[in-house]
């Protein structure tokens, strides 16, 4: 383990890190297009959610929503993990130390394995079902595990900032 | 006259019970805004949607009438939410907010925002075409769009704001 704890000082100490630290500006506007990006990856992925779960967009077919809406959550979630690594950066052994940081992390990864293998399994079965209002029962599991680890992406984001807030 | 209204008004709410129990309870605070920002989730995601097709860019493929139906009621449906969620954050903090010169700003894009998304939607309503019917509705429409995306960008940005700028 010493080995992260010299790369989250080491962290710590880069030019930029410092600079986001201690500027006034820097460190709220990172916040501000990381809670845009947040946004932006909860906001498509719940359009694509609701479908599966069949209570949104039902007139329109499976694949042509997944189209639409995932350029926009893969940009948003790009640019969600740049601006999040920047604010973990300033001050890096501090955020490392706390737990709901590793719970968000469990959840995006959670979120992620959910989105694999439905896409896996999704690949050849899609065509038969995707234009039916109501998708089959693995459909509608991914799409519910999915909106429950965003809301809890979100929920464990904010606690980090809370939790961080009153530090001294 | 406004700004001695208000800070008796938030001298007042600070005392109440239900403001107390809102500083002092300590998950209060974290959970109110995690529901703040699944409501702004939602909004981003609805009015990217519906500005996108707006501007022709997403979601061709399904009338712009529909596109509207679809998205414009979750705006308002989340709106609602923003408000209830946003009284519940004044009511702890009252003068953090309502004194706050950030705040005031928010709430008059927010005003903006929401003008502008009836503007777009109701014309829709009587008739479905009424954006491509001439070039310059067109162009009024990406207009509108443009705007409305800067518009509560800027908003979320001005409420992430608010917990930075002192009120003295």
């Amino acid at each position: 383990m010493l080995h992260v704890r010299g790369w989250l000082d080491w962290l710590y100490a880069t030019g930029w890190a410092s600079a986001i630290r201690e500027n006034e500006y820097a460190f709220p506007w990172i916040e501000c297009v990381h809670v845009l990006a947040i946004t932006l990856v909860v906001g498509s992925i719940s359009i694509v959610d609701l479908r599966l779960l069949g209570l949104a967009s039902r007139d329109r077919p499976v694949g042509r929503v997944l189209r639409d809406v995932l350029p926009i959550t893969w940009a948003a979630f790009g640019l969600a993990a740049t601006s999040g690594f920047l604010l973990f950066a300033s001050n890096a052994p501090a955020y490392a130390r706390n737990p709901f940081l590793l719970v968000k992390f469990g959840l995006i990864l959670l979120a992620g394995l959910n989105m694999v293998v439905f896409h896996w399994w999704a690949r050849h079965s899609l065509q038969q079902w995707e234009a039916s209002p109501l998708p089959p029962l693995r459909a509608k599991l991914a799409g519910a595990v999915s909106l429950l680890c965003w809301i809890g992406v979100v929920a464990a984001g904010r606690w980090i900032g809370f939790t961080m807030m009153s530090r001294p | 006259m406004m700004r001695e209204t208000l800070a008796a008004f938030s001298a007042w709410l600070e005392l109440t019970p239900f403001s107390r129990t809102l500083q002092t309870v300590e998950w209060a605070i974290p959970a109110v805004q995690t529901v703040h920002i699944l409501a702004i989730a939602a909004v981003m995601g609805s009015m990217l949607l519906f500005n996108l097709r707006l501007l022709g860019l997403r979601g061709t493929d399904v009338p712009l009438a529909r596109v509207s139906k679809r998205f414009v009621p979750v705006i308002w449906g989340s709106v609602l939410v923003l408000l209830a969620s946003g009284a519940v954050m004044i009511a702890a903090e009252p003068a953090r907010s309502l004194l706050n010169p950030v705040f005031q700003l928010k709430m008059a894009l927010l005003l903006t925002a929401l003008a502008l998304t009836t503007a777009a939607e109701r014309p829709l309503r009587r008739r479905p075409g009424y954006w491509s019917d001439t070039v310059v509705r067109g162009r009024v429409a990406r207009l509108f769009a443009t705007l409305s995306i800067g518009l509560w960008v800027a908003i979320l940005c001005a409420g992430r704001w608010i917990a930075y700028v002192a009120v003295h």
